[in-house]
């Protein structure tokens, strides 16, 4: 019987739920491990980092990357797994496009330690503890891996073939994603592996989008009951939709939310915030100045709207006027 | 900042307008500075906020988009649409902190070749107070940080072609 493909999955900065994606493939996950030999996956089984070392260059025949790069030592496995594995994925929305963790592109490293080891209100630490990469404790030295600047998407760090986008992934496209593996039918190299047109296509509420949709104002979810069964941007509420890659069945829209966009934009948008904005602010009703800001007053916080998984692939990629601090450059 | 900083403006204007009030102010002689490139549009409507953050993260200063008065389009509401991307944009440009100056938006009519004249100097002095935005050398000094791995990594397989290597590769 001939050696079956060999298959990784990786985390980085993420918060666990693409990891769960793969055990939501229920009993399909039994036709996955039929199939494929699992060599790493650190959140379910034990392999260190030693035992992929020791494996041949491009031995692996698939890794499924998830989470953003911050940190030194997601860098270096990023770098160490691209090495050993013939295709690279990223795998959901945060090593897709910078995801949530990449938000954090609006502050300075420095203002993100100072709240999470400071300011935040649920935390105590009076004696103003901030990790180190590096402590001595007598003869025992203990590190830590750097704290970039910047958070990356994974294809801004090493190569990538292809994506699978959402937050999380849909067990679905996991599936198909290996199905194609193991078929070795693949798409050109750089495809995102879901379909190529915005969510609306879709979306259950279609036919009651207008034409014309005229906001007179923008409503958030919590500020109004909404109905089951109308377009969402027909109702005020911003819907991501439109600039949004469909293939998640409307998840969110069945459930009675609007799109926040975690599939990212289709192949032919370059900047899915950018976009989004086009669309929505193009179909406000009013026409001068006073009225416009008026109707905008109802999204307080445009780039956590509508960057909300893809501020590191947005063109800026980070807020432009932060000055990084003398001690993280040198480490 | 050097001395010497000229600054670089991206211009959206439109076809039937400022783009006419553009050729205007070259007929009639009217000098200005040379700073702005000029890229013509058929409406201020179609000035999509992607070019606008293209532009500014290929290396533009300033963009600048000129269109038609308000009740004059030639495609009735295209400087309105114009208009509302505007004014969110703006905003949020601030807060990825690029600032106000930078991206300007003016109704120049085809008549008024002075005003393309008086609305590129004004530009270009307020640009020169706020120096150089240089995206592209702040994306190099962003990755600075993670180029070590990358050239340790490299050495160690055939060489790759992500993001960071490109830029890097492109401005080499």
């Amino acid at each position: 019987m001939p050696e079956k493909p060999k298959v990784a999955f990786y985390w980085c900065a993420s918060c666990g739920g693409c990891e769960e994606s793969v055990v939501d493939l229920a009993e399909d996950i039994l036709m996955v491990v039929e199939n494929v030999e699992i060599v790493f996956w650190p959140v379910a089984m034990d392999f260190k980092k030693k035992d992929v070392e020791a494996m041949p260059d491009g031995s692996i025949a698939a890794c499924f990357l998830n989470g953003a790069i911050r940190t030194e030592e997601q860098e270096e496995m990023a770098h160490l797994l691209r090495r050993k594995s013939k295709v690279l994925i990223a795998y959901g929305a945060c090593a897709h496009l910078g995801g949530i963790p990449a938000l954090a592109n609006q502050f300075s490293r420095e203002r993100v330690m100072e709240w999470a080891y400071d300011k935040c209100p649920t935390v105590t630490n009076a004696k103003g503890t901030r990790p180190q990469v590096e402590f001595k404790d007598g003869a025992r030295t203990a590190t830590l891996p750097a704290f970039r600047n910047v958070v990356r998407a994974l294809d801004q760090v090493v190569d990538v073939d292809y994506y699978i986008p959402g937050c999380a992934p849909t067990p679905k496209l996991l599936k198909d994603a290996v199905v194609a593996l193991l078929s070795g039918k693949l798409p050109p190299k750089g495809t995102t592996l879901a379909p190529d047109i915005a969510l609306c296509d879709e979306c259950p509420r279609k036919s009651s989008k207008p034409t014309d949709v005229g906001f007179a104002e923008f409503r958030r979810p919590h500020m109004a009951e909404i109905d089951p069964n109308l377009c969402m941007l027909a109702q005020g509420f911003v819907c991501m939709g439109p600039a949004t890659r469909g293939g998640c069945g409307a998840l969110c829209l069945n459930g009675n939310m609007p799109c926040t966009g975690c599939f990212g934009p289709t192949s032919r948008v370059r900047d899915q915030g950018a976009k989004i904005l086009s669309s929505i602010c193009s179909s406000i009703a009013p026409k001068d100045e006073a009225g416009i800001d008026g109707v905008l007053e109802g999204i307080p916080d445009p780039v956590g709207t509508f960057y909300r998984y893809g501020l590191a692939r947005c063109l800026l990629r980070r807020r432009v006027d932060i000055k990084d601090g003398a001690e993280v450059a040198a480490k | 900042m050097p001395e010497t900083f000229e600054p670089r403006i991206v211009a959206f204007f439109c076809n039937w307008c400022t783009y006419t009030a553009a050729d205007l102010a070259g007929v009639s002689r009217m000098r200005h500075a040379p700073n702005a490139r000029i890229i013509r549009l058929m409406c201020s409507g179609r000035v999509d906020p992607q070019f606008i953050l293209e532009a500014f993260a290929r290396g533009a200063d300033g963009v600048l988009i000129g269109g038609c008065h308000p009740n004059d389009c030639h495609y009735i509401e295209g400087n309105y649409k114009c208009l509302r991307r505007f004014r969110l944009l703006r905003r949020m440009l601030d807060d990825m902190g690029v600032e106000e100056k930078r991206c300007r938006l003016e109704w120049i009519s085809a008549s008024e070749g002075d005003k393309v004249k008086r609305v590129i100097n004004e530009m270009v002095e307020q640009l020169k107070a706020l120096g150089p935005l240089d995206l592209p050398g702040r994306f190099r000094d962003w990755d600075k940080e993670v180029a070590e791995l990358e050239h340790a990594a490299s050495a160690a397989s055939a060489p790759c072609d992500c993001h960071a290597h490109k830029e890097e590769a492109a401005h080499a």
